[in-house]
């Protein structure tokens, strides 16, 4: 494309950047599809959270029964590849009587809301209170930073139980719990890498072709930085959602009959002699799930940032 | 010089305390309802007339930032408030119920430690062995597994299947245990009640173990890697040609500097501890502080609630100064 | 002292050869070299980098990093094969019979221990304080800790640095780099060795510094009779301290012998262009002749001589089969197809 920069239309040069973002972007994204399948425990991983994820969305459509009401007369029923189980309900039934895989793909749901959503809001807000930190420094990067410290002086499930005390339970002030500590790392995260390339060319290069603060830091920084708020988010993701389990565990969290894994562990701890798989399995779902999402994530890590291999 | 970073250090702490307190103060701003109400708990019904009388007591009716120097000048003397629901000061109910959650703590970090240094030491020296590779995937399941569960596990097997060990509580029955310090396994070597101290141990095991192997998880991985790191630089070289025995090459001059960033990492686990310990202690019928919270969040004690909230946040502040205090002496470049 | 002894090589080595199996290929990095040094001689080891100076010297203590590997030749010292002694004996051998020193003396230095404890820790390791008292745990063994420290501090003011009493309980960071230098120097010399291999211990100093710390090495040798093998890439530097020098390229000795020899009449045709590419202070002014080129990447060695893709004398046979090592003089040698 023949053009005098600055002579031609603003819309023609814009197409042709994205067409370039395009094609970059397919290439990086076969190139990165590659290195996934040859790691196969990555691979796998995410492969498992994906069918996670489905399941999650399609639970309804999964099984026949209802997963907050149940039957007294099949209250305790084991899993199917025990003696006394049927497939009718193939991971056994809770002590209300409530088939337990539909209480478990349910209860997906929940996990996963939780989980991405908090990790999003920390995310955004982190990210883009660390970039206008990192960026401006002064007054703004003082007062956000003494109070990040100051956030970070709780232990992160105190912090947590304290605000859903107070609060009260129920999903949002369960969200606000989550995040309202943990933007303190992708804050950190995204100021140190923000401060540090602040000082590189290319952002002297773009202040003279007179590109402004703010798109100098939404194109040009955060593109740079956009691979280590991944990889840590895809890591504290499984914090929240183990932190979500902690909490509906303690009766904190999502209120019954809504199924959480964390209260179906809980409510199980009566009939642990009698009835193993009401805990167990719930659990051994938390247990996958984050399992998954760890695998990926150090996958994504290895993959996205050679500096930080384990070598 | 150094004395005088500590310091610095110390004293760095001191408006992190105050804003510890200040949120902590907030947070039953924050509560939703009628502040008499919270205060009293459940803890019984009251008039009208009552709640004037209350509403003075509580100095509800003077401004915010009164209230708050009233509540800092009471937390630094260490007043607490006051337990309607239990109908005792906070800070006696938090004192009586500490020993035990420190001596879970120690438990948890004793086995994290004793699991996961060896294992990042040997794990670095034997890079993709066998060995490795199955260390590295015990610390995937280690970092995966909520702390409840693998509670609820290890009851399940050791407990229910083997019998080998006890479910609940902190000791058995009749050991016949005085307590000194109110640390049942200290206590018991005291007094030399070996029943005792074989008891207490059985007790502490699992939930130690519970508790402990997340952070065992971590510190096996974080110390792999930075000790993967060490071993490539040159002065481990060095002290090769030097004609150092491997072992001591791997023991003192690697591990030396590897532990360094390790115990950084180490400072912050503990949050993990402490968070954890509640839900540890729930599942164990561990009668320490982190299920008296657990009670009071249940039977609606705002005052109990917000003293332990305090007392956590004020010990993870203090661990990380120590942690901090303790990186200057193991890194000399930043003594200077 | 007897003739016969004093003209046999403290040590030899003869056709050392070591690989490193990467997934990419095979490096020979070093390709059948033989050197001997004799008592009391500092012998000059010179070529750009990449050529494998650094890793003959490792190869001679066995240090070799994973995955590299010795796979042919021998290393006579005092007659016997270091190669072929057991890892407790060659243990006592690294640091207390032959030394080593390397380049860049910051990353050298274990940063967590003070300087007096790493040059004592030598001593210990070779049980140097053995009259000083038995060996008993702390705090019963002060008669050892007295005799370390003095030791140490003998050590460091031998190699000039100053107030060793204060130096010893410093850390390497506190220090500049030619006293870092020094501090390594220090530690290879406190158990006395026979052999000294000095890893391009200047090249990450300033010249100033450079000249005192080669001055040091000089003095070493005269005054213990310590043996150096001197690696550098810097031919001016090796002409003026050492005896013999050989020249290595691409793994191989291309040309070796006494200093004067080699600089007078340089033989090789990659010794000439090192000798040409010198700067000159004085004499009258020509223009700098570089080599053309670039070092060869050592898994796709071209076939024949591996310099004859630079070399302006390159003929067809240069390309044949490998090139042995042709004696010219009583103990120069050269590999080139010009000689043979």
């Amino acid at each position: 494309m023949e053009t005098v920069p600055g002579r031609e239309p603003f819309l023609t040069r814009w197409i042709y950047l994205w067409r370039i973002r395009l094609e970059v972007w397919l290439h990086s994204a076969g190139a990165f599809l590659a290195e996934l399948y040859r790691r196969p425990l990555a691979l796998l991983g995410g492969i498992v959270f994906v069918v996670y994820i489905l399941v999650a969305i399609f639970a309804p459509h999964l099984t026949p029964h209802d997963p907050t009401r149940g039957n007294l007369r099949m209250r305790l029923l084991p899993p199917a590849w025990e003696t006394g189980g049927s497939l009718a309900h193939p991971l056994g039934t809770d002590e209300q009587g409530r088939d337990l895989f539909t209480r478990i793909i349910f209860g997906a749901r929940i996990s996963l809301a939780v989980g991405i959503i908090a990790v999003g809001i920390s995310v955004a807000i982190g990210t883009t209170l660390g970039a206008l930190a990192g960026y401006y420094g002064g007054l703004l990067d003082d007062l956000i930073s003494r109070f990040a410290d100051l956030l970070m002086a709780f232990p992160a499930l105190i912090f947590a139980i304290g605000v859903m005390t107070f609060l009260g339970p129920g999903f949002a002030n369960l969200i606000l719990a989550l995040t309202f500590k943990s933007w303190v790392e992708f804050f950190r995260l995204v100021r140190g890498e923000v401060m540090a390339e602040k000082t590189k060319e290319y952002v002297d290069a773009a202040k003279v072709l007179g590109q402004s603060s703010g798109a100098i830091i939404v194109s040009e920084i955060l593109p740079n930085i956009i691979q280590s708020v991944f990889v840590l988010g895809t890591l504290r993701m499984c914090d929240m959602i183990i932190t979500e389990a902690s909490l509906s565990f303690l009766g904190l969290g999502i209120q019954p009959p809504t199924p959480a894994w964390g209260s179906m562990v809980a409510s199980g701890r009566n009939y642990l002699l009698t009835a193993w798989w009401v805990s167990t399995l719930p659990g051994l779902a938390i247990l996958f799930l984050v399992l998954s999402i760890n695998l990926f994530g150090e996958g994504l890590r290895d993959i996205l940032d050679p500096r930080l291999r384990i070598e | 010089m150094r004395a005088v970073k500590i310091i610095e250090r110390i004293l760095a702490t001191i408006p992190i305390m105050l804003g510890v307190a200040i949120v902590v103060f907030l947070f039953m701003r924050l509560t939703p309802g009628d502040p008499v109400d919270i205060m009293m708990g459940q803890g019984g019904v009251v008039s009208v007339g009552e709640m004037e009388r209350l509403r003075a007591e509580f100095h509800l009716d003077k401004p915010l930032p009164v209230q708050l120097a009233i509540f800092l000048g009471n937390a630094l003397r260490g007043n607490l408030g006051y337990s309607y629901i239990q109908k005792r000061p906070v800070i006696s109910l938090i004192t009586e119920r500490l020993p035990a959650t420190i001596e879970l703590a120690f438990g948890a970090l004793f086995f994290a430690l004793i699991i996961g240094i060896p294992i990042g030491i040997v794990s670095a020296v034997r890079q993709n062995s066998v060995l490795d590779r199955l260390s590295m995937a015990g610390a995937f399941l280690g970092i995966s597994m909520p702390a409840f569960w693998l509670g609820i596990i290890l009851i399940l097997f050791f407990s229910v299947r083997l019998r080998w060990l006890p479910v609940q509580g902190r000791i058995g029955f009749g050991t016949g245990l005085q307590e000194i310090t109110g640390f049942y396994v200290l206590d018991s070597l005291i007094t030399g009640n070996w029943v005792a101290l074989i008891s207490s141990l059985k007790h502490l095991i699992l939930p130690s173990v519970s508790l402990g192997a997340a952070v065992a998880a971590v510190v096996a991985r974080v110390l792999r890697s930075s000790m993967l790191e060490v071993l490539h630089q040159d002065y481990i070289t060095l002290a090769r040609a030097k004609g150092q025995v491997e072992f001591l090459v791997v023991m003192k001059h690697a591990l030396r500097n590897a532990l360094i960033p390790t115990v950084t990492v180490v400072g912050l686990q503990t949050g993990v501890l402490l968070g954890g310990n509640m839900i540890v202690e729930t599942v164990f019928g561990w009668p320490g502080l982190g299920r008296l919270v657990v009670e009071a969040i249940f039977n609606r004690d705002f005052p109990l609630v917000q003293g332990a909230v305090m007392v956590y946040a004020f010990t993870y502040v203090m661990v990380n100064l120590i942690v901090d205090i303790l990186y200057t002496y193991l890194n000399p470049k930043i003594t200077l | 002292m007897n003739v016969a002894l004093s003209n046999q090589p403290l040590l030899e080595v003869r056709n050392l050869t070591t690989i490193f199996p990467l997934k990419r290929g095979v490096v020979q990095a070093v390709a059948g070299v033989d050197l001997s040094l004799h008592r009391g001689e500092i012998l000059g080891l010179v070529g750009e980098s990449g050529c494998g100076k650094s890793m003959t010297l490792l190869s001679i203590l066995r240090l070799v990093p994973y995955p590299g590997q010795i796979v042919a030749g021998q290393v006579l010292f005092e007659g016997r094969d270091l190669l072929k002694l057991p890892p407790g004996e060659m243990r006592r051998v690294r640091g207390k019979e032959i030394a080593i020193i390397f380049q860049d003396p910051m990353s050298t230095l274990n940063p967590v221990f003070p300087v007096g404890e790493q040059i004592g820790e030598s001593l210990r390791i070779h049980g140097l304080l053995g009259n000083a008292g038995p060996r008993l745990p702390w705090p019963f063994d002060r008669a050892r800790r007295r005799a370390e420290r003095e030791r140490v501090l003998k050590v460091l003011q031998e190699v000039g640095i100053p107030m060793p009493a204060e130096a010893a309980k410093r850390y390497p960071h506190q220090y500049s780099g030619g006293m870092q230098q020094r501090v390594l120097i220090a530690i290879a010399l406190s158990c006395e060795p026979k052999v000294l291999l000095a890893d391009e211990p200047t090249t990450a100093l300033d010249v100033t510094v450079q000249a005192q710390i080669m001055d040091l090495l000089n003095r070493i040798n005269r005054e213990h009779g310590t043996s150096i093998i001197l690696v550098t890439h810097d031919l001016a530097l090796a002409s003026e301290f050492c005896q013999e020098i050989a020249v290595m390229y691409a793994g191989r000795i291309v040309e070796k012998g006494p200093t004067d020899a080699l600089i007078g009449d340089p033989k090789h045709p990659y010794t000439q262009g090192l000798l040409a590419c010198i700067p000159r202070l004085t004499g009258e002014r020509r223009r700098l002749t570089p080599i053309p080129g670039f070092v060869p990447d050592l898994m796709n060695l071209p076939p024949g001589c591996a310099f004859h893709p630079r070399c302006k004398f390159a003929r067809d046979e240069c390309l044949g089969q490998d090139i042995p090592l042709v004696k010219l003089g009583p103990k120069h040698m050269v590999r080139c197809i010009l000689y043979t």
